[in-house]
């Protein structure tokens, strides 16, 4: 029979993975673009090293604040499909909660005035705490109303319905809080509930005294830098150990994996849905007040832009993945930084979009991501 | 006071909504002679009430006529995103970027025009059709080699866009070099300068404007069309940030000075009329019925519904997903001609990604995949919210700009809670809806189902 001779070498015709025709055209394109981004790069960092540095110490302060929302985007688009646009808005309440704490309460200096004899270190290091904790539960019971209200009775509606819910969220929290007897629509200086020291590195570490600049061609850091470094490194181990090794992580896993089978097994979906929107508004609570200390000013719309910056890093880290989450998000900072440095600072949100359609067209999951199947 | 005026509103949107019933009715009727009488009719009853007059009391009022031009421009941005999204399924936000493209691209070749030069024309008008073959060009070239990766085409097209672009700057300069005698100088005015010309100059540059915003929309969409429905929607999103932060820099990093970058662009001569609104409302309209009912628009249709399934009928996934993009992009930049030349000011905050959700919500309250939702819908959303709402709150003190968008989030939230498929749900009327055998053919379907 004809067919039976045909077959073997039709099937190795199959089998044989034949390489796209012309593929070499667009993989120059993106070699092209590959080196010019290098050759900037490097013509720049062999100008000026330390500058270099300093840019990248730069972004790797922003990358860590977007690295905090992250998490809360990758975790509920992991577990609910859900591009929580609100998220952004929740960041943006926990900076404006820590800022009336500090400034109207002088929250940051409770243990001081309700115990006097406490050393003024040990009372400003638990007063800071105080005011980031308070806003963590704030940005919780917040997330925690509008999965309730808004997102819950849309569980089983069309996902563009939850969309534009979320949009309409997040409208509703930025505009409200522009109302004058909320937090009113200016721009507000953010009073600090710690002083933000900063030092420079010239053959050993000296401090910059307050009003002076670094001197020229030095790194210079702040310790605002090193607790947001630390924050967000302390975060991403606590969630990896809360996902893989608690039965709550299980649960997660297991909802964002089949929501239907995990009811089976006995998983309360609802509340995993509750708790993932809560745990990553805290960590969002928690961004924003270190965002509004770092970056000293704040206004109701200060969510938006973090907030979208964040989503995009955890979609090019791979939504649903913590790591890929962090490490989008260090790639969203340096590259944000770095153009604003060597290109032009109007092109920031290009380059970082550019950045992102390029990952998914070569990867479409993501750096992290995973075809299908385990999800965290 | 105000309970008059939210009752007048009501009542204009009430007509307007029946004139739209009335349009779409009479252009449904086989003579071409009904057709032609109901668009002039529709087009007479507006102008009539532009006149129309009682003592002090207008009844389309200056401000009401903005709010009417307003509504056409929105009606079809709203229709050409309902195109892509409600028909075709891909979640765009890009929408308001090629409405700003179309804006600032038509504002530019009349500013430039009244001003005496006529290299806006040139060398976007050559630009747009060379391109255009071009990319067809292209595209027939890439056909013979199948399977070809689509950064590849990409590249392709980029470089060919690139080439064609270069052309067209050097021989549209020389043109408009060229035929600079004829605007005469100051005092005299040349024949290209009468207002004969300035309106044709209008119509063209409408029609570049839309023809340039869907090129674009081909060169973004043709790579980005393939990431899959919310990675879609983050990049277009990205693709409307980029667009305004380069409207922001339009005299600085891109050259064009007389767009005056984040200042906005003043002196666009206002050119539109109700009758150039009114055309173009009418021609999209058109196109998009026509489209829809032709059997690319049942691929595009068959696509939303499931795509395997529309593949293995042999229908070419991404084409659709192509066509339907730069259709919706064609009518957003006709749309964003006609609004810059209502308006004569261009401001890049206009264009922010934040409006951009407008069309967006309108085109869900309208119902995805009814256009007549999208245009009723455009017509309500403009009368009540930036007409009534906007005098309502603007009397009651400095928050009242706020309280607007205060206000309608928890209008959308409760739409979303009670009717999520939208207040038109897919409701066609007269002249949109499917043909009759199509719609027995459906409701065969729903009896079988229901003996089944």
């Amino acid at each position: 029979m004809p067919e039976k001779s045909d077959l073997p070498a039709a099937m190795s015709g199959i089998s044989r993975r034949r390489r796209p025709p012309l593929a070499w055209v667009g993989n120059g394109f993106l070699i092209i673009v590959a080196v010019l981004a290098a050759y900037v790069l490097v013509s720049n960092l062999a100008k000026n090293p330390i500058e270099f540095l300093q840019n990248v110490l730069d972004g790797l302060k922003l990358g860590c604040v977007y690295a905090l929302i992250a998490l809360g985007y990758t975790m509920v688009y992991g577990i609910v499909k859900l591009i929580n646009f609100a998220h952004g808005d929740v960041f943006m309440v926990g900076a404006f909660t820590s800022f009336y704490a500090v400034s109207q309460f002088n929250l940051h200096q409770w243990p001081q005035m309700l115990f006097p004899a406490i050393p003024a270190g040990i009372s400003l290091v638990v007063g800071s705490f105080t005011v980031i904790l308070l806003s963590m539960v704030v940005c919780t019971l917040l997330a925690i109303t509008i999965e309730r209200v808004a997102y819950k009775p849309l569980r089983d509606a069309p996902r563009i319905a939850a969309l534009i819910t979320a949009i309409g969220v997040s409208f509703f929290l930025e505009f409200f809080g522009a109302l004058q007897f909320v937090f009113s629509p200016r721009f507000i200086p953010y009073k600090s509930p710690f002083d933000t020291t900063a030092w420079y590195i010239q053959g050993g570490i000296h401090p910059i005294v307050s009003g002076q600049s670094s001197p020229d061609n030095t790194i210079s850091f702040s310790n605002i830098f090193l607790i947001i470094l630390v924050a967000s490194v302390l975060v991403q181990l606590f969630l990896q150990f809360l996902v893989r090794r608690t039965k709550i992580g299980v649960a997660m896993r297991a909802a964002s994996f089949d929501k239907p089978t995990a009811r089976l097994m006995g998983i309360n979906v609802d509340r995993v849905i509750s708790f993932t929107f809560a745990i990553g508004a805290a960590f969002a609570g928690l961004g924003g007040v270190l965002y509004a200390i770092a970056y000293a000013s704040i206004w109701t719309q200060l969510g938006i832009l973090p907030g979208l910056k964040a989503f995009v890093a955890a979609v090019l880290g791979g939504i649903g993945s913590l790591p890929g989450a962090f490490v989008g998000a260090l790639i969203m900072g340096q590259a944000e930084s770095l153009t604003m440095s060597y290109i032009s600072t109007p092109m920031r949100d290009a380059v970082a979009f550019t950045i992102l359609i390029i990952v998914l067209l070569v990867k479409p999951t993501g750096i992290f991501g995973e075809p299908a199947g385990e999800k965290a | 006071m105000e309970l008059g005026y939210l009752f007048t509103t009501i009542l204009k949107m009430a007509l307007l909504v029946a004139w739209i019933y009335g349009l779409l009715w009479g252009l449904n009727k086989k003579e071409i002679w009904k057709k032609a009488l109901t668009i002039l009719l529709a087009f007479g009853v507006i102008q009539g009430a532009f006149l129309l007059q009682f003592g002090d009391y207008a009844v389309f009022s200056a401000f009401d006529q903005g709010l009417l031009y307003q509504a056409v421009t929105m009606a079809m941005v709203a229709m050409g995103l309902n195109l892509i999204y409600g028909f075709n399924g891909q979640f765009s936000l890009a929408q308001w970027g090629f409405y700003g493209i179309g804006a600032y691209c038509a504002a530019d070749i009349t500013y430039r025009w009244t001003n005496g030069d006529a290299s806006g024309l040139f060398v976007l008008g050559i630009g747009v059709v060379l391109a255009a073959l071009a990319l067809i060009g292209v595209g027939r070239l890439l056909r013979l080699k199948r399977g070809i990766p689509v950064l590849s085409a990409f590249t392709f097209y980029l470089v060919a866009i690139i080439i064609v672009g270069f052309v067209a700057v050097f021989v549209g300069k020389e043109l408009a070099a060229a035929v600079d005698p004829g605007f005469g100088g100051r005092g005299a005015p040349g024949a290209l300068a009468s207002p004969a010309a300035v309106q044709i100059v209008f119509f063209l540059s409408v029609l570049i404007a839309g023809a340039f915003a869907a090129e674009v929309s081909f060169l973004f969409g043709l790579p980005v069309l393939t990431l899959g429905s919310d990675y879609f929607g983050i990049a277009t999103l990205g693709f409307a940030i980029v667009v305004q932060t380069m409207m922001v820099n339009s005299d600085t990093i891109l050259p064009f000075p007389e767009m005056k970058g984040g200042r906005g662009m003043i002196g666009i001569p206002k050119l539109t009329s109700w009758i150039a609104a009114f055309a173009f409302l009418l021609m999209v309209v058109v196109i998009v019925r026509n489209f829809i009912r032709s059997s690319t628009g049942r691929a595009t249709m068959s696509v939303r519904e499931d795509e395997i399934a529309a593949k293995a009928m042999g229908i070419n996934v991404a084409g659709s997903k192509l066509m339907a993009f730069v259709l919706g992009s064609f009518v957003a930049g006709i749309g964003g001609g006609v609004y810059a030349h209502y308006i004569g000011f261009l401001s890049p905050s206009t264009f922010s990604f934040l409006a951009g959700f407008n069309p967006l919500i309108i085109v869900v309250f309208g119902g995805l995949g009814s256009m007549t939702g999208s245009i009723a819908a455009s017509f309500v959303w403009i009368f009540f919210l930036e007409g009534f709402l906007r005098v309502l709150l603007a009397q009651m003190g400095t928050d009242a700009p706020t309280w607007r968008f205060v206000l309608y989030p928890i209008t959308l939230l409760l739409l979303m809670l009670i009717r999520p498929q939208g207040l038109m749900g897919s409701v066609e009327w007269g002249f949109l809806r499917a043909d009759r055998i199509i719609r027995r053919l459906k409701g065969n379907d729903a009896a079988q189902k229901g003996q089944a």
